[in-house]
């Protein structure tokens, strides 16, 4: 399980930063480069964050871009979908990789970290 | 290569089709990456796909998309390194390493040859130009870029007003699979068959007989016993013009097909000096057989395999897709250990398939071949019946069938096992007093029913025993039926049973009368529910309505359209709930770019907006200018991040050319030029697109409006089409399209004022709006209420909601808000930010030479043709 609860915050730094929490609004994704991987990271409506690899494997398509609910983002180029905690397709594609990720309180409110998936 | 002492060993295979893919899965299910470093050189750029499927392609009936076996990202997934379009020319034995046609070298440890067949030109005169290409309009059947070309000829040449000519030589299976495709595509199509009867390599006389009629009965002309001696060229179009048979006859043909069989590529093998005859000659363990390299050398040693088509295996070489797998399962045993004495005893094959239309099966031999084999045959050929048996010492040692395929699973049981005959052989065919067809019943529990995907009786009976009772639910589960699905019949047939057998009922998948997939309730129960909860979010709608609370991705959009048009002025925006086309405003393109389309109310502009377009074209960059088919201009690649500068300096509405919602109204000029006109069209389209601008649909909505039944907006294949005829009066009609389907719009009603068009159609839209299933467009939702009762209900009233619907579509008509105004201000940081990515290269689009049309001003600016691809988006949203 890769979605990070953050009720329950680390404090140690994991990863890499990559926004405040706040910078990707609830329910949305962006995508960032770390460590040279393309990384879509989601902000859940309830406050947990996922991350997985950022272009889908059927055709290049851009997932941050994409709707998800709890555990599963949609490509919003042909609507093939991807569990959010394996990274398995839900539709018959290749998967994509699960990088982790946590929630990092900091003085200006809590940080996304993302540690890319080898 | 890198190599270590103790590192895994290295396979490469050569080729990336059917029978390669095959292998790879098969090795990566024993744990092969433990063992093996593995490199696969593959001649067409793509991932591997299903031949078998191209076919299903060139009908129209499935996308590209759909046939991908394995995309190219899953090669990495599993750490297998592609060099797709790389041609491996030569195997450098005593090397041990493969060379590619760029020159490169690949140490290997064991190689693997899997490199297919290609399509056989029987020499004819014409049939190549001076360099060795084929003649412009000629085309093998044998890859997707093949089936593109042809694709690609079919639709330019089918649409003509008089039907272009094609000509598939080879009345095979693929040439009559060709020729059902193209004929699907409007051409006028004729086989050219050399033997005396179609099929003739699974079918005796009498069935090819039979199959001819019911092929000629489709539409498409057959030629047999005739063979094709020469190609004739248009000289000035430079392609070709017709066919010449040996007789002397000819044949016209704007394009030409040719499926005369397939060649084994044994072009490796040979240059490698292995032993070669049909195919490349392997063993019983797929193991390439040795060549003396010299004195004291250890020959192949063992590194060297071959499968597939390319390979011959005790004599028979095989163009079917089940011995392959059989290949491919024992070569996966050998190379990784699983079962070091696996062996293949070679494929007795038989084929199941819709030919061009006709169901035929054909299972061993076709006809007798020993004096004293015994022969059954049922022939009805007004039918398109004909039913055979082979019987040999009381053995079953072919069938055929056409036209009627139940008894081929029995039979098939029958010809694999020996089964003991009846006494009476017609009994094969058919169920003499018992009455009723074979029941699915008789087959073995590892009679394989999915030849695809070597799905069993067994595993399908595993499912419904693990829960599964719909017909779906055990195709998702086993991955029956999702290959050819020429056995779709068939795992139908074996879940009823199944299900049966354990006491249980066959379910249907509930969730197809759902409005949307995440809340178990069909459209009417969901609006009463959103209703009298009075929800006004999707969140609330999920909170209160999907079991257990749960989101569902693929239900927002759907209810997002719902919820707004329930709740015109109450409705809580929840942006994450809508596609990202409903949330920048602009319609997402295959690279990641979008699509920006202004308004221009009836496809009416003026100098000033053109100048502001080609401004703001220049500006950013814009990739390609377009004008749609709506009558719009469509900017292409535009950067997320430009979308506000865009929108500000256009300082124009939004089109609409991205959401399920009222996109154009296309306009003819009217009065006001037309010599013919009888209204004013061009006034009437801009004032429905003013009045009807942004008002969200179950799917995608287009007007057109024309000045008379000329027709030259094409309002007569619109969702609301309006054609003026004379003395003021105005005949709308609905439920029209021309796109993915074609169908003309039924009259509504004739009216005698511009108002009273604009009231029946605000009417019909909110209709629709309320009673249309989610991206059912109206070709469909008019049909199923039927033009009498949305005539009854719309014009005459009967149900009394007239007043009510006009009601609310005016109430949607005023809450209109021009979704850019709120560009200065976006709902969240960041919106048009991210992400400037570089996503995974594109596959290889043609780009326009600089300053060709299309392309902007700017010099450097390289221009790429990218379609839009709402209708891909459109067909995936339908699930």
């Amino acid at each position: 399980m890769t979605l990070t609860d953050t009720t329950s915050r680390t404090t140690t730094t994991a990863g890499v930063r990559v926004a405040a929490l706040a910078e990707i609004p609830p329910g949305e994704g962006r995508a960032y480069v770390v460590q040279g991987a393309q990384v879509a990271v989601f902000h859940h409506r309830d406050g947990r964050v996922s991350a997985v690899d950022a272009v889908c494997p059927h055709s290049g398509g851009p997932l941050a871009d994409g709707q998800i609910d709890s555990c599963v983002v949609i490509c919003p180029l042909h609507l093939n979908t991807w569990d959010l905690r394996t990274g398995a397709s839900t539709s018959g594609q290749a998967p994509v990789r699960v990088h982790g990720v946590a929630v990092v309180d900091a003085p200006d409110g809590p940080q996304v970290h993302v540690t890319p998936a080898r | 290569m890198k190599k270590q002492p103790g590192a895994k060993r290295h396979l490469v295979l050569v080729g990336n089709g059917m029978a390669g893919a095959r292998l790879l899965e098969e090795l990566l299910e024993r744990g092969a990456s433990d063992q093996f470093e593995i490199t696969v050189f593959g001649d067409e750029p793509y991932g591997n796909y299903n031949r078998i499927m191209l076919s299903h392609v060139l009908a129209g009936e499935d996308g590209e998309e759909s046939i991908y076996l394995n995309e190219i990202g899953w090669y990495a997934e599993n750490g297998i390194e592609l060099r797709s379009g790389v041609r491996v020319v030569d195997i450098d034995l005593p090397a041990k390493e493969v060379v590619g046609a760029d020159g490169g070298r690949t140490a290997y440890d064991v190689v693997v040859i899997a490199t297919g067949s290609s399509p056989h030109f029987p020499p004819m005169d014409g049939l190549r130009r001076e360099d060795g290409s084929l003649l412009p309009g000629v085309s093998g059947f044998r890859s997707l870029d093949e089936t593109r070309a042809m694709l690609e000829e079919a639709r330019r040449y089918g649409t003509a007003s008089t039907p272009a000519k094609a000509v598939v030589i080879g009345g095979g299976l693929l040439g009559l699979e060709a020729a059902k495709g193209l004929q699907n595509h409007g051409l006028d199509v004729s086989v050219i068959h050399s033997p005396a009867h179609l099929m003739n390599q699974q079918l005796d006389a009498e069935a090819g007989a039979v199959l001819r009629r019911s092929i000629e009965e489709a539409g498409i002309s057959v030629v047999t016993g005739a063979r094709t001696t020469g190609l004739t060229a248009c000289t000035e179009k430079g392609r070709v013009s017709g066919v010449t048979l040996k007789d002397g006859r000819t044949f016209p043909a704007d394009m030409v097909v040719v499926t005369a069989g397939i060649r084994p590529n044994t072009d490796v093998g040979v240059r490698a000096g292995l032993v070669v005859e049909r195919g490349i000659v392997v063993d019983d363990q797929m193991r390439c057989v040795d060549q003396p390299l010299g004195d004291g050398d250890g020959g192949l040693g063992g590194h060297v395999f071959a499968l597939g088509e390319c390979a011959q295996h005790r004599g028979e070489t095989y163009g079917l897709v089940a011995p392959l797998w059989e290949q491919a399962t024992v070569l996966a045993d050998v190379l990784t250990g699983a079962d070091p004495d696996a062996a293949y005893h070679g494929s007795k094959t038989s084929t199941k398939l819709k030919v061009a239309g006709v169901d035929v099966a054909s299972i061993g031999q076709s006809g007798p071949v020993h004096p004293e084999d015994e022969h059954v045959v049922f022939s009805d050929a007004r039918r398109g019946l004909y039913q055979s048996v082979v019987v040999r010492d009381g053995r079953l040692v072919g069938a055929t069938l056409l036209g009627d395929t139940r008894k081929t699973a029995a039979l098939q049981q029958a010809f694999d096992r020996g089964l003991p005959l009846p006494e009476q052989r017609v009994e094969l065919l058919f169920d003499l007093g018992a009455g009723g067809e074979t029941s699915v019943e008789d087959l073995a529990d590892d009679a394989q029913v999915c030849n695809c995907n070597g799905v069993t009786k067994g595993d399908i009976c595993g499912a419904v025993a693990g829960g599964c009772s719909s017909v779906k639910g055990v195709m998702d589960a086993t991955r029956a039926g999702k290959g050819c699905g020429s056995c779709k019949e068939v795992v139908g047939k074996l879940v009823e049973h199944a299900v049966a057998a354990g006491g249980g009922a066959l379910t249907e998948d509930p969730s197809v009368h759902w409005y949307v997939p995440g809340v178990p309730l069909r459209k009417d129960e969901l609006v009463a529910a959103i209703r009298e909860q009075h929800l006004t979010s999707v969140s609330a709608v999920f909170a209160a309505l999907a079991p257990g609370g749960a989101e569902d991705a693929k239900s927002k959009m759907g209810l997002t359209s719902l919820l707004r048009t329930l709740w015109p002025t109450e409705f809580v925006d929840e942006r994450d709930a809508r596609f990202i086309n409903d949330r920048v405003h602009a319609n997402i393109q295959r690279d990641g770019t979008f699509s920006v389309v202004p308004q221009m109310k009836g496809g009416v502009t003026t100098p000033d907006q053109l100048r502001r377009i080609a401004d703001v074209a220049d500006k950013y960059g814009v990739g390609m200018l377009k004008v749609t088919g709506g009558q719009r201009i469509d900017m292409l690649g535009v950067k997320k991040e430009d979308l506000p500068g865009v929108w500000a300096d256009l300082d124009m509405p939004s089109g609409y050319a991205y959401g399920k919602s009222m996109r154009t109204v296309k306009t003819c000029v009217g009065t006001d030029y037309c010599r013919f006109g009888l209204g004013d069209s061009t006034a009437l389209g801009i004032a429905l697109e003013e009045r009807f601008q942004g008002i969200e649909t179950p799917a995608k909505l287009k007007l057109g409006v024309v000045g008379c039944p000329r027709n030259c907006a094409e309002a007569y294949v619109k969702d609301v089409g309006v054609v003026a005829i004379g003395n003021g009066k105005w005949e709308v009609y609905v439920g029209g399209a021309a796109g993915a389907s074609v169908r003309k719009a039924d009259l509504l009603a004739t009216v005698d004022s511009p108002e009273a068009v604009i009231q029946l159609t605000g009417r019909f839209i909110q209709f629709y709006r309320t009673w249309g299933n989610w991206l059912e467009r109206t070709y469909d939702f008019v049909p199923r209420l039927s033009i009498e009762r949305v005539r009854l209900v719309l014009v005459e009233d009967s149900d009394g909601m007239c007043a009510q619907l006009d009601e609310e579509i005016d109430a949607a008509c005023a809450a209109y808000r021009d979704p850019w105004k709120e560009r200065e201000a976006p709902d969240a940081p960041g919106r048009f930010s991210a992400p400037a990515l570089p996503l995974l290269p594109l596959p290889v689009v043609p780009r326009r030479p600089m300053g060709a049309p299309g392309g902007t001003p700017r010099d450097q600016l390289p221009v790429e043709i990218v379609m839009p691809n709402e209708e891909a988006l459109m067909a995936g949203a339908q699930q």
